[in-house]
């Protein structure tokens, strides 16, 4: 094929949690510029198998950037080198032949690595847990145009909503902070009129959910820069109004406070 | 030996029999569910609303599935919409017309009780979602948006710009961790159904595989619910994500519970056409897209200039001309047929002839491009980002490929298989898509069964074992299960033959989409039963599988789904070739009216293929459930 590619990839491995890792250098031909990158480890591990090797471990499912399953670091980015692009995107075309990539998994305290490039993230799981819902039992809702919902808050609401939870968010910040999965959540619910009931208990629940897993945001904005669905900081600083107005309103609804 | 097959379909008009079989139904006394304990298998559209509404009713819930959160299931890839029969538009949609245009649309293979009990319960599905704030499209005075969707005469698709399926799955999801947070459902992430366990002739529990200790161990209950979605990668090359699988189905057709219809295959005409022989997957571009695009190609073989210099006279705008009515929005499996006359005419487009053109620049010029990019942007954008293709100014190039299976798991009226406890939801099960499902009825259809069927429904198996325990996990059933699981793991790393679990794969794939694909016939299905089952030989024999199985191991994962679609497969070619007529995407070219169109045999096949494993892969027994239509009247389908 023309313009087929020759890669040096040093790639982390690490057989589980507790165990050390190390890069392993691997050397692929024949890369077409079609390819994603995860069909060049496809390519990559097939190869692996067949000299009796074992092939790396990599996350990934839906293979069109909307399941959030995977996600590496390609040359130190969340996601590799293309903006606004899950690592299951990403194509070969990115690249130039002979370059070197060095993929390694998400790096954040809270995703152990559970071998070579899979990572645990049930920590985000126990964000949506703690109040990442609006309680509407089934059955109990009215008709879907009782409230009308103005389209710039549907539209505004939506942006927020596209996060996919991939963790990229969170292995891009030099804090690991979850800051930019957990007010996408929050004001997904918080912005439309259905929300507003849980408002203040859900932003003071999941903030503080958050704090318990992840670090601190001090304004790098890396987040949004590695985010594959590019939602907007403006959404970490709605949270962090509604959190200190949810610390006054939360009380008053106890009654402990006029 | 199974005996005839019973739809349990209750009687009285079409309009009345779910109301009155709701009245009829069993009831467990509210104090009562937290005594029975129930499955579910899977976490997409159907088993995580099923979860979550058993969940709410106070049910003891354990939910499985096999990825690191239920929100990544594949039902998050959904683009197009949701069907509701709200008749918000006042274009003289109804629930009757939801229901007379399912079953149309499904060929006649379907029945009409199940599809008119969808019919009705979209309405209160819209309601449902819209309440956990699905962000659903607007109008500017706040109301919900509609549009018209895979050839439907009436606008009541609902979408969330071209993310639907992701953003229903995600107030599923969210519904589902409530009832987490609320102790009502135990979540089991990275854990996967590797068999059922059948006890004194009902389904009790099943046996799960931990994906990263590698702990097989069996989990039991009162029922055990599949949603556990289609087997659309039998093709390798689909629009399903990489890990889908028919395992937890065919596992549990091995048990005893019938498979229906595993010939029907929805060929989705709007995919992008593979590039190279390393494609892992298909991309889908959403049909929403055929509302604007016109399709065509070249007339001449031999065309060598650019789409845009091609004058409109030598173009083919093939679906304009042979079905003037409906044009470019005809149903899937004519669109893709057509597609495939074409490309195997040699008109294909593209460097390697393997597609058809899908043009913007009509609807640019019409609307704007500002538009069009209002419209369609995020899947203009995952266009190029695949191609390096700008679809404003070129046109797109699709093709199409396996998407979603009509086929599955046989179950009655109230969505049990025959085998008493095992219920089957959403993809995983046969009941209403018939031949052929239309756009925007696969995210209804999971919703339907999972919110406001299933809950129901097995209140009514469930209350006649008030004071029953479920079956003890140190029961003799249990370890059985569990010892053949853990001893057909322990084989396939053994075998350590030459080849790797994806190129047996690939391979199978190949013979799949060439003998049963967009066209069957009797020759290449008599070919298809023979060279599967020489190929799975090879497989058994020569497979390599590394690692252990006591971490994670995704080969291992993969080895024992691929074994499955073997054995799938060969039931899928023996199904085709025992349906000698064409309905829906089952196009036997034996049978064709005239003009090339799937021609049904209503006298000899207006019946549901429900097959029994019979305890080998070729010694399959057939059962038949008669379908009858009261309420639309058997006609040719035509979209002249």
């Amino acid at each position: 094929m023309e313009n087929t590619m020759t890669l040096t990839l040093k790639v982390w491995r690490q057989n589980g949690p507790t165990e050390t890792g190390r890069f392993e250098t691997y050397k692929v031909d024949d890369i077409s510029p079609d390819m994603s990158f995860l069909e060049m480890f496809d390519v990559l591990n097939e190869s692996l198998i067949n000299s009796g090797e074992e092939p790396i471990e990599v996350a990934s499912d839906c293979r069109e950037g909307i399941c959030g399953t995977c996600g590496c670091m390609i040359n130190g980015r969340a996601h590799g080198p293309e903006k606004a692009t899950a690592t299951c995107q990403l194509h070969m075309r990115k690249f130039k032949d002979g370059d070197t990539i060095v993929v390694e998994p998400w790096q954040a305290a809270s995703f152990p690595v559970i071998k070579d490039l899979v990572v645990d993230r049930s920590p985000l799981d126990r964000i949506i847990e703690a109040g990442g819902y609006i309680t509407v039992p089934t059955g109990s809702a009215p008709d879907a145009n009782l409230i009308p919902v103005p389209k710039d808050a549907a539209d505004t609401a939506f942006d927020a909503a596209a996060c996919i939870g991939c963790g990229a968010c969170v292995a891009a910040c030099p804090n690991s902070a979850a800051q930019l999965f957990t007010s996408a959540k929050v004001q997904h619910l918080n912005l439309l009129p259905q929300g507003q009931a849980e408002r203040w208990s859900r932003t003071e629940d999941m903030v503080e959910t958050m704090e318990e897993y992840f670090g601190s945001c001090t304004n790098h904005g890396e987040c949004h820069e590695a985010c594959p669905k590019e939602i907007p900081l403006d959404f970490i600083a709605y949270t962090n109004r509604d959190y200190v107005k949810s610390k006054r309103k939360n009380r008053k609804l106890l009654g402990q406070i006029s | 030996m199974i005996g005839e097959l019973r739809s349990r379909t209750p009687d009285g008009p079409i309009d009345e029999k779910w109301e009155s079989h709701k009245f009829n139904m069993k009831l467990v006394n509210p104090a009562n569910k937290r005594k029975f304990e129930i499955i579910v298998v899977g976490t997409g559209l159907a088993g995580a609303s099923a979860a979550a509404t058993l969940g709410e009713l106070g049910y003891k819930v354990k939910a499985f599935t096999y990825h690191d959160s239920p929100r990544r299931a594949h039902s998050i890839a959904a683009q197009g919409g949701i069907n509701g029969a709200k008749n918000y538009q006042n274009d003289g949609d109804s629930v009757h017309r939801l229901f007379y245009d399912t079953v149309k649309g499904g060929d006649y293979r379907s029945r009409e009780s199940n599809v008119h009990r969808l019919a009705e319960v979209s309405l209160n599905i819209i309601d449902q979602c819209v309440g956990q704030g699905v962000p659903f499209a607007r109008e500017y005075g706040g109301l919900l948006d509609n549009r018209s969707f895979g050839g439907a005469q009436v606008s009541r698709t609902f979408y969330a710009r071209g993310q639907t399926g992701q953003q229903l799955l995600l107030g599923a999801y969210s519904a589902l961790m409530r009832q987490v947070s609320a102790g009502t459902v135990e979540l089991h992430t990275r854990s996967e159904m590797l068999d059922l366990i059948v006890h004194e002739g009902t389904a009790q529990g099943i046996v799960v595989r931990d994906l990263i200790t590698g702990d097989i161990r069996s989990h039991t209950a009162h029922a055990v619910v599949l949603a556990t979605g289609g087997y659309g990668n039998v093709y390798y090359l689909s629009t399903n994500a990489m890990m889908c699988n028919v395992t937890a189905g065919w596992r549990a057709h091995r048990r005893g519970a019938l498979f229906a219809n595993p010939c029907y295959t929805q060929i989705h005409p709007t995919c992008i056409p593979a590039s190279d022989e390393f494609q892992s997957k298909l991309t889908l571009m959403s049909e929403s897209l055929r509302n604007d695009g016109r399709i065509w190609v070249p007339r001449e073989h031999d065309e060598v200039r650019s789409a845009s210099d091609v004058p409109n006279i030598d173009r083919y705008y093939y679906l304009e001309e042979k079905y003037p009515s409906f044009g470019n929005l005809v149903p899937r499996d004519v669109a893709s047929r057509n597609a495939k006359t074409v490309v195997d005419q040699g008109l294909g487009v593209g460097d390697l002839k393997n597609g058809v053109y899908l043009d913007f620049a009509d609807a640019i010029a019409r609307d704007g491009e500002d538009s069009i990019r209002e419209r369609y942007g995020n899947l203009f954008q995952m266009y190029e980002r695949i191609t390096g293709e700008d679809p404003y100014k070129t046109p797109m190039r699709i093709y199409p490929a396996t998407h979603y299976t009509m086929g599955g798991m046989w179950v009655d009226y109230e969505l049990m298989s025959n085998v008493p406890g095992l219920f089957v939801v959403g993809e995983a099960n046969f009941s209403d898509h018939g031949a052929n499902r239309l756009g925007a009825s696969a995210l209804m259809q999971g919703l339907a069964d999972g919110y406001f069927v299933l809950p129901y429904t097995i209140g009514n198996y469930l209350a006649p074992l008030l004071g029953q325990d479920p079956l003890s996990e140190n029961d003799a059933t249990c370890g059985n299960v569990v010892n053949e699981v853990a001893e057909r793991t322990q084989k396939w790393l053994s075998i350590n033959g030459t080849r790797s679990v994806d190129w047996f794969h690939r391979e199978l794939g190949k013979l799949v989409w060439n003998y049963i694909g967009m066209e069957r016939d009797k020759n290449g299905l008599e070919k298809a039963l023979s060279e599967i089952p020489a190929l799975r030989e090879e497989f058994q024999k020569d497979v390599r599988v590394l690692g252990s199985g006591d971490s994670l191991n995704s080969s291992l994962e993969k080895v024992g789904r691929v074994a499955d679609f073997f054995e799938l497969a060969e039931l899928k070619a023996r199904d085709a070739l025992e349906r000698e007529e064409s309905c829906g995407g089952h196009f036997r070219t034996e049978s064709q009216t005239p003009e090339g169109e799937a021609l049904r045999d209503d006298e000899n096949f207006a019946h549901v293929a429900a097959w029994e494993w019979g305890g080998s892969s070729d010694t399959s027994i057939l059962h038949k459930e008669e379908l009858e239509f009261e309420h639309v009247p058997l006609t040719q389908r035509s979209y002249k």
